[in-house]
C-alpha cells in the first residue's frame, strides 16, 4: 500500500500531540496539578495505524485506559484531555466522575469503559452483533493490554466473535508489562495470536512501533470484516517507556538498563526518522511541529486549569436514564 | 378472559415485544430451537429466526457482556440466564458495567437491557437450581429489580422492563411458572415498574412479599382469616428502588409488619424493608417487625425433607403470622 505524505503527515500529528501531552501529564503531577496519571507513551504507532484505519466516527471502538493517542485520533481534544485529568466541569466523557483516562467519547461511538480489563472487549463482541443483526457496514475495534488477554472475558468475548462471525478487530497492544508481570506469566504461547488461531479467528503479531505498517495491517483487516469476512486478532507489539501510572514504582521490576535499551524502539523517534528519511519533512520541519504541539499542549492546561469544578450535588445523579432522558 | 399460566404470560410479553420493535431481541442458552429449558421461548426462534432467538455460547458472563454492548448500539436485548444460581459469572459484567453506565458516562451512554432468570426453590433443584439472587443486585443503584408473582404481573411488568431505558433484572419464581395461573388480557396492557400492590386489603397485619411467597402469603392470610385475624398482603414486585409509600401507608394502617421471603435472612431483601419500617414508621407499629425467611445455610439442599426444611410455606407463614397478630 502507497501511504500518501499527507496521511502520513496527519498520523505522525497525532502521535506527536498525544506524546506531548502524556508527558505534559508527568509534570503536572510531579508539580502536584493532579492526582493521576496512565500513561500511554511507547503505543503511539500501534494506537494512531488503529485509530486511522477506521471510518473515525463512523465505526465503533471500545478502549481502554491505555489509548490517549487512538482517543486524540478519534476527535478527543487537548483540552478535554487536561479537563479530565483536572477532574475539572465539562469533561465530555463523565463529567469528570471517572478517573483520569478511563476513555468515553459518544460523539465518535467510543464506549466509556471501567477499570477492571476485558470488560470492554465483551461490549465490542455485543456491538458486533447488532451490526450483524442490522445488517450495518460498520466495524468495531477493541482494544485492551496482553494481560487482559488472561481474563475469562476476552476468551467469551473473541469466542463470541469467531462463532458468530461478527466485524470486530481485536487489537492487543503487548507492551511486554502488565504493571509489573511479564508476558510469560500470562501465557504459556508466544503470543495471543496464537490464542486467536485457537479460538478460531484469524491472529498474526506485528511490529507496533511502525504506525504505517499498523495502519496497513488494520485497514486490511478492517475492510474484511466491513465485508462480513468475521474478525480479526492483531497483537501489536512494543514496550511501555513508562511505569504502568503515577502510582507506580518500575525500579521495583525493571532495569534502568533495560528502559534506557528499549527507548531506542520510541515509535515517536522512529516514525521520526522515517519522514526525514522520505523527505516528507525536515529537521526544521519537526522542530516547528513540536513547538505547536507544546504550545496547544500549554493552552489546553490554562483552560483546564482556568475551568470550574463540577458542582458537588452533581455527584448525585444520573443513576437512571429517566434522569438523562428527561433532564 | 383466557387463563394462563405464568411462563405462558412471560413468553406472550416476549412475543409481543420482539413484534411490536425490531430492536428487541432473546440472547440466551437454549433460548433457540429448544424454547428454553424452562420453554419460556418456545415458538419464538420460529417466528422471528435466528438473528433475534439467539443460542449462545455456554458462558454467562457475555450473555450479559454481548447483551451490554447491543444495548450500547441502540438494540433492547433480553438476556436469558438459565437458572439464576449460575447468574454469578456475568456479575462483573452487571454490576460493573451495566448498573454504572449511565452513571459513569455522565448519561451519554446508556444500557437499555432485560436480564431474565428464574429463581427460587422448592422444585427438587438442590443448591445449584433453587438459589435466590435478589438482595445482591437490590444493593446495586443503577439497576432495577423486579419480580413477579402473578401472570398477570408478569407479563404487564415484562413488557415494562423490556420498554424500560435503564438495565432490569427480572427475577420468575420457577415454581410458579406452571402452578400460577390467573386471567390475562389479550389486549395490550403494561405494569409500570415501581408501585408496590395492595394484593389483599386487611386490617390486623401486613404481609410484604414477592414472588413464590407472595402467592403463598395470600394461601397465609386465608388461613388467618379463618382464626379471625384480617391480614393486608403487600405485593412488592419492583424490589428496587423500592415503593415506600405503600410499605408506609400498610404499616400506619395495620400497626404491624411480617416481612417474607425464601432468600436467605441475614443481609437479606427483608431488612432493607424492615430498616424502612424501622426508620420511618416506628411510631405506627404496635409490635416489633418480623422477619421469616429462608436459614442461613449456603442453599436449598436436595433431599426432599431437608429441602422442606428451608423452605417457607404457607404453614410457615401462617404460624409467624399468627403469633404477630397474637402479639
Amino acid at each position: 500500500m502507497d501511504l500518501s505524505s499527507e496521511l502520513k503527515k496527519d498520523m505522525y500529528w497525532m502521535m506527536l500531540l498525544s506524546r506531548r501531552l502524556d508527558e505534559r501529564a508527568w509534570v503536572l503531577h510531579r508539580q502536584g496539578k493532579i492526582a493521576f496519571h496512565i500513561s500511554g507513551i511507547g503505543h503511539e504507532a500501534a494506537q494512531v495505524g488503529a485509530a486511522f484505519a477506521l471510518k473515525r466516527g463512523y465505526d465503533w471502538v471500545t478502549p481502554y485506559y491505555r489509548d490517549l493517542a487512538l482517543m486524540v485520533s478519534l476527535g478527543l481534544t487537548s483540552e478535554e484531555f487536561m479537563l479530565s485529568l483536572m477532574g475539572k466541569a465539562g469533561e465530555p466523557g463523565s463529567g469528570s466522575r471517572q478517573m483520569p483516562s478511563h476513555f468515553g467519547l459518544r460523539r465518535v461511538n467510543a464506549v466509556s469503559h471501567s477499570a477492571p480489563v476485558a470488560t470492554q472487549a465483551v461490549h465490542a463482541a455485543g456491538i458486533g452483533l447488532a451490526i450483524k443483526i442490522k445488517k450495518e457496514k460498520k466495524v468495531v475495534l477493541t482494544t485492551f493490554g496482553e494481560g487482559s488477554t488472561s481474563q475469562g472475558e476476552w476468551y467469551e468475548a473473541v469466542n463470541w466473535a469467531a462463532v458468530h462471525h461478527l466485524p470486530v478487530i481485536f487489537l492487543v497492544q503487548n507492551n511486554q508489562y502488565a504493571i509489573s508481570v511479564p508476558p510469560e506469566m500470562q501465557m504459556a504461547v508466544k503470543s495471543s495470536a496464537d490464542k486467536a488461531c485457537g479460538l478460531g479467528l484469524p491472529g498474526q503479531m506485528i511490529d507496533g512501533t511502525d504506525v504505517f505498517l499498523v495502519y496497513e495491517i488494520i485497514s486490511g483487516l478492517v475492510d474484511a470484516a466491513r465485508n462480513g469476512n468475521g474478525p480479526a486478532l492483531v497483537e501489536a507489539k512494543m514496550y511501555r517507556i513508562t511505569p504502568h501510572s503515577s502510582d507506580d514504582d518500575d525500579r521495583t521490576y525493571r532495569s534502568r538498563e533495560e528502559v534506557e535499551e528499549n527507548k531506542k524502539f520510541d515509535p515517536l523517534l522512529i516514525t521520526q526518522k522515517r519522514l526525514m528519511d522520505e523527505g516528507i519533512y525536515s529537521e526544521k520541519d519537526l522542530e516547528d511541529l513540536d513547538k505547536k504541539a507544546k504550545q496547544m499542549v500549554t493552552d489546553a492546561v490554562k483552560i483546564a486549569e482556568d475551568a470550574p469544578y463540577p458542582a458537588a450535588e452533581e455527584a448525585a445523579y444520573p443513576v437512571y436514564a429517566e434522569e438523562v432522558l428527561n433532564a | 378472559m383466557p387463563e394462563k399460566t405464568m411462563v405462558e404470560a412471560i413468553r406472550d410479553a416476549m412475543d409481543e415485544e420482539l413484534a411490536r420493535d425490531e430492536n428487541v431481541f432473546i440472547v440466551g442458552e437454549d433460548v433457540g430451537q429448544r424454547g428454553g429449558v424452562f420453554r419460556a421461548t418456545v415458538g419464538l426462534f420460529e417466528k422471528y429466526g435466528a438473528d433475534r432467538v439467539i443460542d449462545s455460547p455456554l458462558a454467562e458472563l457475555s450473555i450479559v457482556g454481548v447483551g451490554i454492548g447491543a444495548a450500547l448500539y441502540g438494540m433492547k436485548p433480553i438476556c436469558e440466564i438459565q437458572f439464576a444460581d449460575f447468574i454469578y459469572p456475568a456479575f462483573n459484567q452487571i454490576v460493573s458495567e451495566a448498573s454504572k453506565m449511565t452513571y459513569r458516562s455522565n448519561g451519554t451512554w446508556t444500557v437499555p437491557m432485560v436480564i431474565r432468570a428464574p429463581y427460587g426453590g422448592g422444585i427438587g433443584g438442590g443448591l445449584y437450581h433453587s438459589q435466590s439472587v435478589e438482595a445482591f443486585f437490590t444493593h446495586i443503584p443503577g439497576l432495577k429489580v423486579v419480580i413477579p408473582s402473578s401472570p398477570y404481573d408478569a407479563k404487564g411488568l415484562l413488557k415494562s422492563a423490556v420498554r424500560d431505558p435503564n438495565p432490569v433484572i427480572f427475577l420468575e419464581p420457577k415454581k410458579g411458572y406452571r402452578l400460577i395461573k390467573s386471567e390475562v388480557p389479550d389486549e395490550e396492557y403494561v405494569v409500570p415498574i415501581g408501585p408496590a400492590r395492595v394484593s389483599r386489603s386487611g386490617e390486623d397485619l401486613t404481609i410484604f412479599a414477592y414472588g413464590m411467597m407472595h402467592y403463598y402469603a395470600l394461601q397465609a392470610a386465608e388461613q388467618l382469616e379463618q382464626e379471625g385475624y384480617s391480614a393486608e398482603v403487600v405485593d412488592l414486585r419492583t424490589l428496587y428502588p423500592v415503593d415506600r409509600n405503600t410499605i408506609l401507608k400498610s404499616v400506619k394502617k395495620t400497626g404491624k409488619a411480617l416481612i417474607v421471603h425464601e432468600d436467605n435472612l441475614t443481609g437479606g431483601y427483608g431488612a432493607e424493608i424492615a430498616a424502612i419500617i424501622a426508620e420511618h414508621g416506628f411510631n405506627d407499629l404496635d409490635a416489633p417487625v418480623r422477619r421469616l425467611a429462608g436459614p442461613d445455610v449456603p442453599a436449598v439442599p436436595f433431599s426432599h425433607p431437608m429441602q422442606e426444611w428451608f423452605m417457607v410455606n404457607p404453614e410457615k407463614i401462617f404460624k409467624s403470622a399468627l403469633e404477630l397478630a397474637r402479639y
